[in-house]
């Protein structure tokens, strides 16, 4: 499996998991349902605003799918940052998993490695974590 | 089709569990309260229940809406249900390092 995304998405991402440094960012990018384009950025608030957890508040979580549903799209990425550990899921990442079909993209801003170094992508299916390629379009 | 009297309500049930109801959607469910809607859906899609209860409580990483609204801040699993009324199960989208 591989994850295609336009250069400019992967800056959209870095720009906001930095600017949210030391705490999570977090979003997703849509697609038409079915296509497996990753076509539209939605930042989203990380209503934890913490350095070691996020999640969508339950409000916007709901508008989300609600948008989702009359645009006929799908969460094709959902991606966040670690701010302090490599860009892999963690248990809590695999836990909370609940969209079989999306790409989990996962970003690491921590200070010990080059910045904008680690940009990875993973399916995260009934708790299995299988890493894939990342192509830019 | 229920000769129960109970309220009829619709649940929009999400991606990751419509395993549970045969792909559909959009499923009907019975009840008086939300408990009561949760039981009936479980009397119809067995196992459903289970992902969205721990112990009779609602799990941490679930969030249920009636008519747009987050039950936990509405009266929870003893939320009264109307006729009508418009269930949303969808899973947290949430984690951490």
């Amino acid at each position: 499996m591989v994850l295609h995304i336009s250069a400019q998405l992967v800056a959209e991402i870095w720009n906001e998991a930095e600017a949210a440094h030391p705490d999570e960012a977090c979003g997703v990018i849509a697609g038409a349902i079915g296509t497996d384009l990753a076509t539209r950025h939605i930042p989203m608030v990380n209503a934890a605003h913490s350095p070691t957890f996020y999640e969508f508040e339950s409000g916007d979580l709901l508008r989300l799918y609600r948008e989702f549903d009359d645009r006929d799209e799908e969460p094709v990425v959902i991606y966040h940052s670690h701010t302090a550990t490599e860009a892999h899921p963690s248990r809590t990442d695999i836990a909370y998993a609940s969209e079989p079909g999306a790409h989990y993209v996962l970003v690491s801003t921590r200070e010990e490695i080059a910045s904008r170094s680690e940009f990875r992508s993973f399916r995260i299916i009934d708790g299995v974590v299988t890493e894939e390629e990342v192509v830019l379009t | 089709m229920s000769n129960s009297g109970n309220p009829t309500v619709e649940v929009r049930i999400p991606t990751i569990l419509r395993p549970y109801t045969g792909g559909a959607k959009l499923v009907n469910a019975q009840g008086s309260t939300l408990r009561d809607v949760i039981s009936d859906l479980d009397a119809n899609h067995t196992g459903l229940a289970e992902r969205l209860l721990d112990g009779g409580a609602l799990r941490r990483f679930i969030n249920l809406y009636v008519n747009d609204e987050d039950v936990r801040f509405i009266g929870g699993l003893d939320l009264v249900i109307k006729d009508g009324d418009s269930i949303t199960i969808l899973p947290a989208v949430a984690g951490g390092c």
